[in-house]
């Protein structure tokens, strides 16, 4: 009798594989997904403030605005996609701090599921989401007057040098979810990296235009390079420096926020 | 610690001088117990007594500062992910999906103890039919009513089939009639051999459910024993007094204070007294007799056997909530 306990959780632990962390990790996309489209309201929020943003600049503030060389809908717009993402990412470290409250944190961290596949499964239906709204934004700028310049590939490649940004910075929004714990506070403290990203780059503004001492910073932050790589894209001009720097700032920036964040994750109490 | 009668099997849980702090909080103090197969544990205290902390060690999602604890012989630090494959953990608060269907929420949970596809939908749909829970299936968890929402979390702790399960205060917040419901379904769930480690704040929740019951205050195991062992230790019977006007509360506390072994306790709410005394009939006599002199009216007198919340109350030096939710004041007992 005393054997048959002892061994009867040994037999009953499956060894976790690559194809059940890869299960683990679609299950949990599939449910945050079905929360995505069963709470539409939020989704209609974090497409309608970028939506305001676009309809600011295309006509309330970009008459002010003359950037030489190009036109300014032609040269706001891949900032203002890439606020679309960023604004996204919000919602990931509300999503991670409702969890973490709710208590679903501690139910799926008691199951055997692969870790990681909690958090992949939360970055990966909020890069689904990202890029219907990235879609839908895309479509209305060029309702406004947006045109590509390009050749398909190379405007193609623009969309996903955003995607692969806006991917890396979720992971920030999950590191940042987990770590205040509090949904109000998520959401709040989520806003200040798009603050400081977005409106500190070349998005609105060319960065020439601002104060000395802002400069070096707006001039080689990751926003700015990918919103330059992007644009460069859309209407042509010189790329690759732009593109490397922005593939390395977002697998940098990815890499060292899946580790904080799977720390987080691993110690998380609400 | 044995239990009356039990055959010497490998415990299911074992927890040796267990220790966890919280700043300069100790949340588990040299915590030690054992839980043999098959056998339902309450873990009893108030709010604060380190009852969830001990099942969040248990469950792997607290490390604890030093001693050990094993659960289906696995230890919480070093098997930590071969110990998630046999435990099911019922959360105080109802962990389910608000957004998802009741369905929806067995069946990822089913994939998420690797369940094959065929096997957690079956086993979903046999849970929603144990738990009355057919119907409303298919609705979002949020339309759900708290005693629907605390079956469909047993439900979802079950979905792996767990040898060892964990009910952290299963019936916290729900009112009388769901608990009962409830009470009824855990038992049917633990009469096929699942080992129950579970947390509550109620007396009568230890009595009704657990065959060994463990008293933790202030992260310290303070008793343990099954709920008759707790009662006879605190010896002798309880002069309970009911008075028919408030007022006279505290007159006849002061009255009959000299006749028991512990200060009497004052229930307001409901015009009771009830106070620890060695023998029976002597000191009930001397009470009648010291609160007739000066002319008190009185509802009902008399002498009974100890609860498990007077035993609570000896033990602690503090009552717990009881099961109908009256707050108690308590006097400086002893036991």
């Amino acid at each position: 009798m005393a054997d048959l306990i002892r061994q009867s959780p040994a037999t009953a632990a499956v060894p976790l594989t690559l194809r059940l962390a890869l299960r683990d990790m679609e299950g949990i996309t599939r449910r945050n997904l079905l929360r995505i489209i069963r709470t539409p309201q939020l989704l209609f929020v974090s497409i309608l403030q970028p939506t305001i943003i676009l309809l600011l600049f295309r006509y309330v503030l970009g008459g002010a605005i003359h950037v030489p060389g190009i036109n300014y809908v032609d040269f706001v717009m891949p900032g203002i996609f890439l606020e679309a993402v960023l604004i996204g990412g919000m919602t990931t470290a509300l999503a991670l701090a409702q969890d973490l409250q709710a208590g679903m944190i501690d139910r799926f961290r008691s199951l055997p599921m692969a870790r990681p596949a909690f958090l992949a499964g939360r970055t990966l239906a909020d890069l689904i989401r990202n890029m219907l709204a990235l879609g839908f934004i895309i479509g209305l700028a060029v309702l406004v007057g947006f045109r590509f310049h390009n050749s398909v590939g190379a405007c193609l490649a623009g969309i996903a040098l955003i995607i692969v940004f806006g991917f890396a910075l979720t992971w920030v929004y999950a590191a940042i979810g987990l770590a205040v714990k509090d949904p109000q506070t998520a959401q709040m403290a989520a806003i200040l990296p798009m603050f400081v990203l977005f409106f500190a780059s070349s998005a609105l503004v060319p960065v020439a235009t601002m104060p000395g001492w802002l400069q070096p910073f707006a001039q080689n932050q990751p926003a700015t390079v990918t919103i330059n790589g992007v644009r460069a894209l859309f209407q042509g001009g010189p790329v690759y420096h732009y593109l490397w720097q922005s593939m390395s700032w977002s697998i940098g920036i990815g890499i060292v926020f899946l580790i904080v964040s799977l720390n987080l994750y691993r110690k998380a109490t609400a | 610690m044995s239990y009356g009668g039990q055959v010497a099997v490998a415990p299911m849980i074992e927890v040796e001088a267990l220790t966890k702090r919280f700043g300069v909080t100790r949340a588990l103090d040299q915590v030690s117990l054992s839980v043999g197969a098959g056998r339902v544990v309450a873990l009893l205290g108030p709010n604060g007594a380190g009852k969830t902390t001990l099942v969040r060690v248990l469950t792997t999602l607290l490390i604890p500062d030093s001693g050990r604890a094993r659960v289906a012989g696995l230890d919480v630090r070093e098997d930590a992910k071969a110990i998630r494959s046999v435990i099911g953990l019922a959360g105080q608060y109802a962990t389910v999906d608000q957004l998802l269907t009741g369905r929806e929420n067995l069946e990822l949970v089913g994939l998420l103890y690797h369940l094959d596809r065929p096997v957690y939908r079956c086993r979903a749909q046999q849970a929603l039919e144990r738990m009355s829970l057919v119907d409303a299936g298919d609705r979002p968890v949020k339309t759900y009513s708290g005693g629907m929402r605390r079956r469909l979390d047993l439900a979802a702790s079950l979905i792996g089939r767990p040898p060892v399960l964990f009910l952290d205060e299963p019936t916290t917040g729900l009112d009388p009639r769901t608990r009962n419901e409830l009470w009824e379904l855990i038992e049917e769930l633990v009469a096929d051999g699942t080992t129950v480690l579970l947390t509550t704040q109620y007396m009568q929740e230890a009595e009704e459910l657990a065959s060994s019951v463990v008293v933790l205050d202030a992260g310290r195991v303070v008793a343990a024993g099954t709920a008759d062992e707790l009662k006879d230790r605190m010896g002798g019977n309880v002069l309970e007094i009911h008075v028919t006007h408030q007022a006279d509360l505290e007159k006849a506390a002061s009255l009959v204070a000299g006749l028991g072994t512990a200060a009497p306790r004052v229930d307001a709410e409901q015009n009771k007294l009830s106070m620890p005394v060695k023998g029976g009939p002597r000191e009930l006599i001397a009470a009648g007799r010291a609160l007739d002199d000066v002319g008190m009216a009185l509802e009902d007198l008399g002498i009974r056997r100890p609860s498990l919340d007077d035993a609570f109350l000896a033990l602690t030096g503090h009552a717990t909530s009881s099961v109908n939710g009256f707050r108690t004041r308590t006097g400086e007992a002893d036991g």
